[in-house]
């Protein structure tokens, strides 16, 4: 029975994109042997230990196992015992099965004594009573839980928990105090949250079956998340892994570059080292060799619906700015500016972004695209800067909006410059669909990508800072 | 499997209840990893931030067992001579110096024998006759290719030496890697190991930490302290505060005497507890009482 749980789970978890061995398997079930079955978390971190081995594929295993080793039963004694009798004991209003208020009392009494256990037992009364929940219907559950939290009043919730504590503590607080006092209650309703989707989750696993419900939940890692359609939280999370990404891309670059032994033979040294040898040179020593960095004009479409594509690149692209003899920045919607100057070293990210789009002139007419406009402007203002060892990247649809889209301007850019690359976060299968010119402009390039997530975004950066001649970069990066 | 003079542990939670005894406060996750290392005879990979309690587990876990640690330090250009074995050719030199005119076959068979082989961390630790705990600490700053000298110890508790054959365990170490996840490490490494990533602590346990480790602390100031750092964790940072930073920082209040955290003793302690000009500033000015 176990071992028929356990495969389907890792199935599931394979299914999900985490690469699980047939060894790490095998110890899996070893593992277990030595586990206590009926401690929950114990069973999970053997789990865990034996089957993913990246950090960044903990979010999918913690899902999957919720699916799969949901509580079947939840607990019926304490789900509809508690909660109720200490809402009856505040007033005689918790009798009956829907009433909010006598939950939301209790509620409000559970998180400011810090009470888990209730908590958790009212998260189940408030899924029981609020959610709605429909047998059959084929969804993930987002639904339920939105809906949930709406009706507990989340925000209101959290206000008046702090209000309350502020009030216990005697009213007169420094800002930082009751700052903490906030940031302890946003931790609490962040587990009232996580305790109501656990529960959601258990419901739709006894409705409708582990595998069907492990479907619907399943997300795409990090990595492959589609950067024009995540949503915010999605986004928050991306930006959280882009930092650690770029620094891990660095040292890679680093060691490699200082690996190459291209370098020109260090005489003195061979010869100094040679004395240890009785003057015979059995140990050459070179020079390092000297890195050619590439110098990167990066030209960023931030125009509404490319805004948070270009964002990424900009960030990802500055956190290697080491990498590069040269960085300069341009941003553009219907006209271009550089933006180089905001993103001096130690300056903010956030704010930079912030300052470019109020500060940067970047929209001459209506604040729609316009690439061949653009392209034009960058072309008179700063084509003179391009030497043979400019790479030009340019980020963006190549949705026009109908304009003339000067292609030949991208010509004149190519023959100043070493290369230019074009970033496209649109599938290739979309382009030159509707208003987007692509395949005008990609006559002019050197080459073309489709970067729809961070695994391609970081396979291109990679290539363009080891300098990879044009050339071979042709082949473009996919999944 | 093995004759150990040390003690065995019946549950994670004896584990763990030993390690704190050494004031190593470890959370449930980290105590069941732990033992099933144990159990399974496997190595564990401990990843996370830096500070956060990686080395210190492996420190832990010797003085709980009262194992000798060996420590091998992973640097970039680590090579076997550093961390397997190494012929001692100044001592070979000379007892063929000493020995004119011996006979080619003899000699060879005397030079290449262990009094001539000098031990490095790896082989010092299957070697040694009672067990050890080996740490091999940032793995991950090693090269992909230098990673593959560690698989033959980790998964076969072995060494082999050309002039000599394979050298068998004589016991079994307890291995503990440790990793800032700088690169990935190669598939074949992981694979032998089991993974544990430990991250910044809970409030809780953070604050148990600090009461554990910073000498006269009060309950109401280690708590504060906790708050204030997992505060501070929240924002935008070049490079949030460890544990060991906690720590120093909990321990600067006490010098001060401050025994009531107040925005301005944040202020001016914060560079104890950040390491950036730009984190500070941001921090400050986020908490700043004007």
């Amino acid at each position: 029975m176990l071992l028929d749980v356990l495969g389907g789970f890792i199935q599931e978890l394979r299914a999900a994109g985490i690469p699980v061995s047939m060894v790490e398997a095998i110890d899996a079930m070893e593992a277990l042997r030595h586990t206590d079955l009926a401690d929950r978390q114990q069973f999970k971190a053997a789990l865990g230990a034996t089957l993913v081995k990246n950090v960044r594929h903990h979010e999918a295993f913690d899902t999957a196992f919720e699916v799969y080793f949901a509580l079947e039963r939840p607990a019926p004694t304490d789900a509809t015992a508690d909660p109720t009798s200490s809402a009856a004991s505040g007033g005689d209003r918790g009798q009956g099965g829907g009433d909010v208020e006598g939950l939301l009392d209790a509620l409000v009494q559970a998180l400011m004594d810090h009470d888990d256990a209730m908590v958790r037992a009212i998260a189940r009364q408030a899924v029981e009573r609020l959610a709605g929940m429909e047998p059959g219907r084929p969804v993930g559950g987002t639904y339920y839980l939105y809906r949930t939290l709406r009706q507990l009043d989340v925000d209101g919730l959290l206000a008046e928990l702090i209000a309350r504590a502020v009030a216990e503590a005697g009213g007169d607080l420094t800002d930082l105090e009751e700052r903490l006092i906030r940031e302890d209650f946003e931790a609490r309703v962040d587990q009232l949250r996580e305790e109501i989707k656990a529960e959601i989750r258990r419901r739709l696993v006894a409705d409708r079956g582990r595998e069907a419900v492990a479907k619907t939940v399943r997300k795409p890692l990090l990595e492959d998340t589609e950067l024009m359609h995540a949503g915010r939280a999605q986004l928050l999370e991306i930006e959280d892994v882009i930092h650690p990404l770029t620094r891990k891309l660095a040292a890679r670059l680093a060691r490699r570059r200082r690996r190459r032994r291209d370098g020109r033979l260090d005489f003195r040294r061979t010869v100094r080292r040679s004395l240890s040898t009785g003057g015979v040179p059995l140990e050459p020593q070179f020079r390092a060799p000297k890195p050619v960095k590439p110098e990167i004009f990066l030209l960023c479409d931030i125009s509404g619906s490319m805004a948070t594509f270009a964002r990424f690149t900009l960030q990802f692209v500055y956190a290697m700015s080491g990498q590069f003899s040269k960085l300069r920045a341009f941003a553009f919607i219907d006209a271009l500016d550089e933006v180089t100057q905001y993103f001096e070293p130690g300056s903010d990210f956030a704010a930079a972004l912030q300052a470019i789009s109020t500060e940067a002139e970047v929209v001459w007419l209506d604040g729609h695209s316009d690439y061949g406009r653009s392209l034009e402007g960058f072309w008179t203002r700063y084509g003179g800067n391009l030497t043979p060892r400019s790479t030009v990247i340019i980020t963006g649809d190549a949705r026009s909006n109908y304009r003339d889209p000067q292609a030949e301007i991208l010509g004149d850019i190519r023959d100043a410059s070493r290369a230019v690359y074009w970033l496209n976060p649109e599938p290739r299968a979309y382009w030159d669909t509707g208003d987007s010119v692509m395949g005008r402009y990609a006559r002019h390039c050197d080459a073309t990508f489709e970067v729809r997530n961070l695994r391609q975004l970081e396979a291109f950066v990679e290539a363009v800072a080891e300098g990879v001649p044009p050339r071979r970069m042709l082949q473009p990066v996919s999944d | 499997m093995t004759a150990t003079t040390d003690r065995t542990f019946a549950t994670p939670g004896d584990v763990a209840g030993a390690l704190e005894d050494v004031d190593y406060l470890p959370d449930a996750r980290i105590a069941q990893v732990v033992f099933l290392a144990e159990r399974l005879g496997k190595p564990v990979l401990v990843e996370g931030p830096a500070g956060v309690g990686k080395t210190e587990l492996a420190k832990a876990l010797a003085t709980i067992h009262g194992r000798r640690l060996i420590r091998l330090q992973c640097y970039e250009g680590l090579d076997e001579a550093k961390a397997l074995y190494e012929w001692n050719y100044k001592k070979q030199l000379l007892r063929i110096q000493a020995d004119q005119g011996a006979e080619w076959q003899e000699l060879e068979q005397d030079i290449f024998s262990e009094e001539f082989l000098l031990t490095r961390p790896l082989l010092e630790a299957i070697t040694a006759p009672e067990p050890v705990v080996l740490l091999i600490d940032e793995v991950d700053r090693v090269e992909v290719e230098t990673e593959a000298l560690l698989l033959e110890v980790l998964s076969d508790l072995q060494v082999s030496i050309p002039e000599l054959g394979t050298i068998p365990a004589v016991s079994s170490p307890l291995v503990i890697l440790t990793s800032n996840n700088t690169r990935e490490l190669s598939e074949a490494l992981k694979r032998r190991c089991l993974f544990l990533h430990i991250s910044y602590p809970t409030l809780d346990r953070e604050k148990a930490i600090v009461l554990a480790r910073v000498e006269g602390i009060d309950d109401h100031l280690a708590e504060q302290v906790a708050r204030i750092v997992r505060t501070v964790r929240g924002h935008e940072l070049k490079k949030p505060p460890s544990v060991s930073e906690t720590l120093d920082w909990a321990r600067t209040l006490l010098a001060l005497g401050i025994s009531d955290v107040t925005s301005e003793a944040v202020t001016d302690t914060l560079h104890v507890l950040l390491k950036y000009q730009t984190d500070i500033e941001k921090v400050a000015r986020d908490l700043g009482s004007d």
